[in-house]
């Protein structure tokens, strides 16, 4: 490891006061050395040792505290938690962050947005959940990760529940689905649970699967659009209920399709997809059949398949990649890694926040996105964090934190349960039916389908176009119920230097040492605040110069407004680093 | 939205849906089935994900689509399929006129519309039989049947897929514009993602400035923007600390081209001051009707799909008051936008198409709380189609006498787009862009193909 504990030449600037931060201080990386923490860093140390490949440094203080606010509760850190952190002495401090995050509210709010989307919680089309059950799936959903449901039990309870749509929101997994029957639903289980894509699976290995699902009923009842989902042990052939809103008010009958041949229920050739068969007693539910064969610590799929995504949600990639696309061919980029997350993870009972913590307090994770190398594989094998753009919601929302401003969202089904406050934030939003413009245009995801990568996060030009020049953003920054003091600050700041003739004279030359201590001062406080605000950290000195630069010239207020737009519009504020 | 506007891309980077960076060899690795995905967000090139290159189609009339979208489904039976003598339960009190046309007919608040039916074609016997809006929304505009597992794109987004950058157009407005909401029916773009969504302009092209998100901005002079862009890239210490960074220099190549269009004069396109008052006068002062002049000018600058989207067709209560206070605005704005494309000569090469996801029942319902209500009707309905090859002044097909079927020659929404696809030279059986490489085309074809009534050979 030796190779690795290479000081860094940049210092982290530790801001007190008005102490200039040193001219050579960058603010993303940390000197810190760089020993293995746990055994993620050994594995993963290994392997970059292997390759020739250099990690990034530690990231700087300034960066963990925002990346972990982000990563764990896709919520930006306020000045003053920034601040306290960064002011924090304790050796220890981003440990004990990250066991605070874990236990903050907004945990189970971002988390279940993720899931969300894998669970495909969508009141439209085409999931077509309808709104009280897109919202009854949510709570559920919500609800287990504020308790820290065990995942093996989370897994369970949405394959084996019965009950209403509207009542029991676990059932709607089986109606989150494009069509109801038996493949589909064994296909979305396939992927959600176990990262692979059956569709590409032989045939009969697929029909095997499916068999678990062909005792699924689905009745309505005389509620609009409520749906009792249940095991009906006498049901025979592929029952498809219309998936389709219909106009007429009599809710559809279910529609029997294709009869097996014989009349009485056949015996099911249910099998598992190592492509055991399955013994399924009389008037067992095969879904519980599957569910504790899918779930058992001995199954390979189950704990490589979340320990592998929750790796990709921290660090981009999976240690397979993609996460959802496991399958013999596509092999670990780093076995032992993978290895020993699933382990922990089944050591540890399913939790996943044990889990999360494992990778949040290791090295690999607290890595400088600056990376040391160009390899191509460097950052396959995480030689640096990722610069991702932060998602649609995470984005909107920090915007209207900073701001003080709100949302108008939408849903094209004005139902009671459609209409959002304003001051609701996108990462707590249901459905992905309920919606704004900001969020279709940054990416959110429609889930359609539950595939990861339906959450786009490319940069594209309309989003820049939005973010530079839309009324819709300069009106959050202009009216800002909260940047306003600092931007009347800014514009005081320049109204009361005792001398203001003095330096108005100096034209060519940056403010004149003499200028009056107040304004200076002042005028710092503001810079300060907005970076801190909305950067999470302190001005650099050079940064620190070229804005007090740019305030001299023109209306000051409009400057403060300017700065705030920029540090907006900046990558590292549209982006994860 | 999300196409991005130019070719020009950052060489070398090759990212995932994800924006991930993958190397060529796992591109090679992930062979066939990744290769589409990954160069589907490759600028959107038709020939990079190696499907049949659109060929230099000889019969391909039509550069652009206006398609006018009646958000909500408009009546059938109240603008271009009138049954005056189904009795007062059907017809309403809305009578039919003539038209430029002999033996035409259409609502008598269509008078504008009835001095251009030469220019246009109404088909009376569009049906998919569905009768939800998503749904239908979805079948009318993309020629598929849900629940096959995927969610396909809608005819603009492969419209602007195909006659887009990949086909020759270089301007810097978004090749697939809406005016001036999405649908949010569904997602336009389907499985060819986010960034395949058409460039929502919100504003209003009524109010003196259309102020097109993002586009034209208000208050800020030329100078402060360009004072600003100049702060901004001095404030960028992210960039500064790793320079050639792959991603960032993505989101760089954005920004320039955002830049072209804030400060270059493309956005001028939405300056409708550059108009004579008389004629926004004559599109009506509606928004509307000033979104059917935006139109004009896209199309006139090469822009391949415009979407308007025209809500308020939902009408289930107080139909008839609707009409009376809707029409009007629908033909002043429609009626305008035929005759000024044909003054621009651009009406041979723009398919306008007006329609919505389905009709209303032909029977009225006159009980409370309807009051003169129509719901939902997805069994006939009516479209009606211009410019760009279409022939004007025919009618296809028919409804029966109380407009509640299909009479004679049905018409699918896979026979409509099929024959604007034909005009537009875009193969229905060419392939799509798909993130997991599935082999999909841009029609049904094959298993996939539904019902079908054939192409629209009449007015082609």
């Amino acid at each position: 490891m030796k190779t690795f504990l290479i000081s860094a030449v940049v210092v982290l600037a530790v801001w007190g006061g008005t102490t200039a931060p040193s001219a050579k201080a960058s603010p993303f990386e940390s000197d810190a050395a760089l020993p293995p923490q746990s055994k993620i860093d050994e594995a993963v140390f290994a392997r970059l040792k292997k390759l020739g490949i250099e990690p990034a440094n530690i990231c700087s203080d300034a960066v963990f505290v925002r990346r972990a606010f982000l990563d764990i509760i896709g919520t930006l850190p306020t000045a003053t938690e920034a601040k306290e952190f960064l002011e924090d002495k304790d050796p220890k401090k981003r440990s004990a962050l990250i066991d605070r995050l874990l236990e903050r509210p907004e945990f189970a709010d971002y988390w279940a947005m993720k899931w969300g989307d894998l669970l495909r919680i969508r009141a439209e089309f085409p999931i077509n959940l309808w709104p009280n059950a897109a919202q009854a799936y949510h709570r559920w959903v919500y609800d287990c990760l504020r308790e820290n449901m065990p995942y093996d039990k989370f897994v369970r309870e949405m394959l084996t529940s019965n009950g209403s749509n509207f009542r029991v929101g676990q059932v709607n997994f089986y109606r989150a689905v494009q069509s109801k029957d038996q493949e589909t639903i064994a296909k979305a289980v396939a992927l959600t649970f176990m990262g692979t894509r059956a569709e590409n699976w032989p045939k009969e290995q697929l029909a095997g699967m499916a068999q678990f699902f062909s005792k699924i009923a689905f009745k309505q009842t005389g509620e609009w659009k409520e749906e009792i989902i249940f095991f009906d042990p006498a049901k025979t052939g592929t029952l498809v209920t219309n998936n389709l809103e219909q106009a007429t008010a009599a809710p559809a009958k279910p529609v029997e399709k294709k009869k097996s041949e014989s009349s009485k229920p056949a015996k099911l050739a249910a099998t598992f997809p190592d492509g055991t068969p399955a013994k399924i007693a009389e008037g067992r539910d095969p879904r519980a059949v599957f569910a504790d064969w899918l779930i058992s610590p001995k199954n390979p799929w189950f704990a490589r398949n979340i320990v592998n995504r929750v790796w990709s949600w921290f660090l981009e990639r999976g240690i397979i990649h993609e996460p959802d696309d496991i399958r013999p061919d596509n092999k670990p980029v780093n076995p032992e890694l993978l290895a020993y997350l699933e382990k922990e993870l089944v050591a540890g009972k399913y939790d996943i926040k044990h889990l999360f913590r494992l990778i949040l307090n290791s090295q690999t994770y607290q890595l400088s996105s600056v990376p040391k190398t160009k390899s191509p594989e460097a950052e396959a094998n995480f030689a640096s964090y990722p610069l991702r753009r932060l998602e649609a919601e995470v984005l909107i929302d920090a915007l209207n934190q900073i701001t003080g401003t709100t949302e108008k969202y939408s849903s094209p089904v004005p139902e009671p349960f459609t209409f959002i406050p304003e001051d609701q934030r996108s990462i707590s939003l249901p459905d992905s039916s309920i919606t704004s413009s900001f969020l279709e245009m940054f990416g959110r995801p429609s889930r359609d389908t539950g595939l990861e990568l339906e959450r786009s996060s490319k940069p594209t030009t309309d989003q820049r176009l939005h973010m530079l020049n839309s009324s819709h953003i300069q009106r959050k920054i202009e009216n800002s119920p909260k940047l306003q003091a600092l931007f009347s600050a800014a514009s005081g700041a320049a109204s009361k230097p005792p001398k203001p003739n003095k330096n108005r004279r100096g034209v060519k030359t940056p403010p004149p040492v003499n200028t009056g201590p107040t304004s200076e001062q002042k005028k710092a406080e503001v810079i300060n605040q907005l970076y801190l605000t909305i950067l999470s950290r302190f001005p650099a000195e050079q940064e620190m110069k070229t804005v007090a630069e740019y305030m001299q010239s023109g209306s000051k207020r409009e400057a403060a407004v300017d700065l705030a737009w920029a540090l907006f519009n900046s990558s590292e504020f549209l982006y994860r680093h | 939205m999300s196409i991005q506007y130019t070719q020009n891309k950052v060489a070398s980077v090759i990212t995932d849906m994800n924006g991930g960076r993958i190397s060529r060899r796992e591109m090679l690795r992930r062979g066939l089935a990744g290769t589409a995905g990954l160069l589907m967000a490759d600028c959107w090139s038709v020939r990079a994900f190696g499907a049949p290159s659109l060929p230099k189609s000889k019969t391909a009339k039509a550069k652009s689509v206006i398609q006018i979208w009646m958000w909500g489904g408009p009546s059938h039976m109240d603008t271009f399929d009138l049954k005056p003598d189904a009795g007062q339960d059907y017809a309403g009190p809305l009578k039919p006129i003539p038209t430029n046309v002999d033996g035409m007919q259409i609502c008598e608040l269509l008078p504008q519309l009835a001095k251009q039916a030469d220019k246009y074609s109404i088909i009376r016997s569009m049906t998919h039989g569905n009768s939800g809006h998503e749904t239908a929304a979805y079948m009318v505009q993309t020629a598929r049947k849900p629940g096959d597992g995927q969610v396909y794109p809608s005819v603009g987004a492969v419209v602007s897929l195909f006659k887009g950058y990949s086909a020759g157009y270089k301007g810097l407005i978004p090749p697939y514009i809406v005016m001036t909401q999405l649908q949010g029916r569904f997602s336009e773009a389907g499985f060819l993602g986010s960034r395949a969504k058409p460039f929502a302009t919100g504003g209003d092209p009524s109010q003196s400035k259309f102020v097109v998100e993002g586009v034209v901005a208000q208050g800020i002079s030329e100078e402060r923007q360009k004072g600003r862009r100049e702060f901004l890239q001095k404030l960028n210490s992210l960039e500064q600390a790793m320079p050639g960074n792959e991603r960032l220099a993505a989101s760089a190549a954005a920004e320039k081209q955002a830049y072209d269009l804030i400060l270059g004069d493309a956005g001028k396109v939405f300056d409708l001051s550059q108009e004579k008052d008389e004629l926004r006068d004559r599109y009506g002062k509606t928004k509307f009707g000033q979104a059917c002049l935006v139109a004009r000018r896209l199309v006139e600058r090469g822009v391949p799909y415009v979407t308007i989207n025209f809500e308020g067709w939902d009408t289930h209560k107080g139909n008839f008051q609707a009409m009376q206070r809707k029409l009007p605005e629908l033909d002043k704005g429609f009626a305008t936008l035929l005759q000024d494309l044909s003054d621009h000569g651009l009406l041979d090469s723009t398919i306008v198409w007006w329609g919505g996801e389905f009709g209303r029942t032909p029977k009225i319902a006159w009980e409370a709380p309807w009051n003169g209500g129509r719901h939902h009707y997805g069994k006939v309905f009516c479209h009606v189609v211009a410019g760009g090859g279409f022939k004007g002044g025919h009618v296809i097909g028919s409804s029966t006498e109380k407009g509640e079927e299909v009479k004679e020659r049905p018409v699918y929404p896979v026979d409509l787009i099929g024959s604007m696809y034909e005009l537009l030279g875009i193969d229905g059986a060419a392939k799509l862009p798909h993130p997991q490489g599935l082999d999909v085309t841009t029609l049904p074809i094959g298993s996939a193909a539904d019902k079908t009534g054939g192409r629209l050979t009449e007015i082609m």
